[in-house]
């Protein structure tokens, strides 16, 4: 008869490997380490870009470089030397393709083995792509669909050559320049990411998807996002990351910006799993994104994130509710195995009357993790009726990980009504034997378990998505099969 | 059906069965009685798999077979079902869910494909009829806030579902008022068969009034110390355990 105690839980979590861990060899143009001012012009001129971003850049750096790296965060890490990284590779094979043909075969095999091939995709009924690998969009499709509409949906590069007014008018409304370390950084060398204009009144008849990816040994990744719909639109946007198995740390601090404007709606759906490390915590991804989104008057921003990957994540996709009415949520599974340290969560700004704010936030943590949600709700004076509610879960399994809840709350209104909940809860050997005894096997089980435990988020995920996430649960923490 | 040839087990060494002997038939109920800490959920656990208990001595053979090496998991797929004592909370997970996980898993260990959908659905609508279920329970999460007697319908469900070949119900009338005692009980009734086998463990004569025994066995410091006919209930019912234990002792 076989035994089944925590340590043998414990055993099988550490035993599964990250199953997306292996590298692409594409020719690359990859710039030399370091970074200073003739880096930053560097890039700006590499992407062919106009005076004006260059000099954005410029000053973002100047920004930068008064800064130092936040340390309050509830993680612990070996800074990254800003001056050991390259700021900038793009895959040799430009220009841009027309079909699929033309791509490069050894990406497209990447892509065969992250299991998303591009003809897969494209077969999935309304799914857009743009997808990015090591910073340059390489293939884009149902981009004709999406210009009947008049929906702009590109490369960040590519609409700053394009679109140079929608871009100039927004990027660094949200995030400003000085936001933070990682923000001002971002602005200085960002290399590509997307672009996505909505137009007033039009509801995307699509998911729009993205991929990234992090490719290049040593090239740190620096994406930039701006997202945004017009009066009266509707967007779902789907982000999905995966990067192959590498012994240092990569960095990646990423920019997105979401802009609703009046009776707007973004669904911003983010699947994260990049390399979390391995089982002794040696390398992995370093995540420090900032993620904001402006919602005017009865707008509305979903933030719904799905976070199994990375060594060190800092992250907080937040909401700005500046026009009456608007409402904003936050919905998030986080889910940390062996060495991996996760400190997320939301910031949820009430200016505008009658906003609404909804958290719901799922903390997994396995192996030696720790997995902390870390979120403030502020309301502030002018604010009447602002309503919250947070409701944050933590699933413990084993003996050695940490949950840590840190919820900040500030209301300078007497009308606001603010309620927060949580829970802390194990996974027991009983519910394990229940569930062994119904002819469920352990590994099966713990899926059950932890799918049954997410699947308030879950649920907020498009469909085709939630069937991704639920497969990157059981992956990231059940003991490899047979 | 069911055969255990002197079985020793014990947990975190503390000898608890001390040489078990039991044969179950097709067709046959068996009442397990004792008093408390005689070893009688102990005896449910060790038959269903569960892996604290070291089995030390003996062996349990399901259909001729040797079961000691196989995982709880592999057991239920053989045809074990224990209805559990304190079932367990799954948040989020619906009863629906869950009973077609448990279906489908021990299908995929036969080599056979899922049940199809509609199937499924036939078969729950029926099962819940019997057992006079209502359909919105059915959407609930596993056992979460459940009654008493809510948590021992849903078993009986999940037993109707998987159709075992030997049913261990451990102590399903604790917490149970009459009404809920009666539903249960005759749920169990009608799913019996000639072809397969139920286990009664209960501390009371009550619940034997509606799941009639054709056997009784009085289990007493880890030993069967009395076996016999469904009368031997009623005596312990008035008697109580004490003169069993003079008996044992003299």
């Amino acid at each position: 008869m076989s035994k089944y105690t925590e340590d043998d839980l414990r055993e099988e979590l550490k035993t599964k490997e990250y199953e997306y861990g292996f590298y692409t060899d594409i020719q690359s143009e990859t710039f030399p380490v370091g970074l200073n001012e003739d880096i930053v012009r560097a890039i700006s001129k590499k992407k062919e870009e106009p005076e004006w971003m260059t000099e954005w850049r410029l000053e973002s750096f100047k920004i930068w470089k008064e800064m130092v790296e936040p340390e309050w965060a509830n993680v612990h890490y070996q800074k990254p030397d800003f001056q050991a990284i390259s700021y900038y590779s793009a895959p040799n094979s430009k220009p841009k393709y027309d079909s699929l043909d033309e791509v490069d075969p050894e990406l497209l095999a990447t892509f065969d083995k992250l299991g998303i091939s591009l003809d897969e995709q494209k077969k999935l009924a309304g799914v857009a792509m743009d997808v990015v690998v090591d910073s340059v969009s390489v293939a884009t499709t149902f981009k004709k669909t999406l210009a009947e509409k008049g929906i702009i949906f590109m490369s960040i590069s590519e609409a700053i050559k394009e679109h140079p007014e929608l871009v100039k008018k927004y990027i660094g409304t949200v995030v400003p320049q000085k936001d933070n370390f990682y923000a001002a950084l971002n602005s200085a060398v960002f290399s590509d990411g997307s672009f996505c204009y909505i137009p007033k009144g039009v509801r995307c008849p699509m998911e729009l998807s993205t991929y990234f990816r992090i490719n290049q040994a040593g090239t740190g990744q620096f994406e930039r996002t701006l997202v945004i719909a017009d009066e009266g639109s509707y967007v779902s946007y789907l982000e999905g990351c995966t990067a192959p198995m590498r012994d240092e740390n990569q960095l990646h601090a990423a920019v997105v910006e979401l802009i609703a404007l009046d009776d707007a709606e973004i669904k911003y759906s983010t699947v994260q799993n990049w390399y979390p490390g391995n089982a002794e915590g040696k390398g992995g991804v370093y995540n420090f994104v900032t993620k904001r989104g402006l919602c005017e008057k009865n707008a509305k921003i979903s933030w719904t994130q799905v976070e199994t990957g990375s060594a060190v994540t800092w992250k907080y996709p937040s909401c700005v509710l500046k026009g009456d009415n608007s409402v904003g949520e936050f919905y998030s599974i986080a889910v940390t195995n062996n060495y991996q340290q996760a400190d997320t969560g939301t910031k949820m700004i009430h200016l505008g009357n009658n906003t609404k704010s909804t958290i719901i936030s799922k903390g997994i943590s396995a192996g030696k993790s720790q997995n902390s949600y870390r979120g403030l709700v502020q309301v502030s004076s002018r604010a009447e009726n602002a309503r919250n509610f947070s409701q944050c879960d933590s699933l413990l399994m084993g003996n050695e990980c940490g949950a840590h809840t840190f919820p900040y709350i500030e209301a300078k209104n007497k009308s606001a009504k603010i309620e927060h909940e949580a829970t802390t809860s194990k996974i027991g050997e009983d519910q394990i034997f229940y569930c062994n005894q119904r002819g469920i096997d352990t590994e099966k089980a713990i899926a059950l378990i932890v799918n049954g435990f997410s699947k308030e988020v879950l649920n907020k995920l498009p469909m085709e998505f939630a069937v991704e996430a639920q497969k990157l649960l059981e992956i990231s923490l059940e003991g490899s099969v047979g | 059906m069911l055969k255990i040839n002197n079985l020793h087990a014990s947990v975190e060494d503390k000898a608890i069965l001390r040489g078990i002997n039991l044969e179950v038939k097709p067709g046959e109920v068996h009442a397990i009685m004792g008093p408390n800490g005689s070893g009688k959920s102990t005896l449910a656990s060790v038959i269903a798999g569960k892996e604290e208990y070291d089995v030390e001595e003996g062996e349990i053979l399901l259909e001729g077979e040797n079961i000691d090496d196989l995982a709880a998991e592999e057991r239920a797929h053989k045809g074990i079902f224990l209805s559990f004592q304190y079932p367990v909370e799954i948040p989020g997970v619906s009863v629906t869910n869950f009973i077609k996980t448990a279906i489908n898993e021990t299908r995929k260990a036969k080599g056979l494909d899922d049940m199809p959908a509609n199937e499924m659905l036939k078969l729950i609508r029926e099962k819940s009829e019997l057992l006079e279920i209502d359909r919105k329970f059915l959407s609930r999460s596993l056992n979460e806030g459940f009654s008493g007697g809510e948590k021992k319908r849903n078993e009986i469900f999940q037993m109707a579902m998987l159709e075992p070949k030997l049913a261990i119900l451990d102590e399903t009338d604790s917490g149970l008022d009459i009404d809920a005692l009666r539903i249960v009980a005759n749920g169990v009734n009608k799913l019996k068969s000639k072809d397969n086998a139920v286990i009664v463990i209960t501390h009371y004569q009550r619940l034997l009034d509606y799941i009639v025994p054709d056997f009784v066995h009085v289990l007493h410091n880890g030993r069967i110390v009395k076996s016999g006919p469904k009368e031997l209930a009623h005596e312990l019912e008035e008697k109580g355990y004490d003169w069993i234990k003079e008996e044992v002792n003299a």
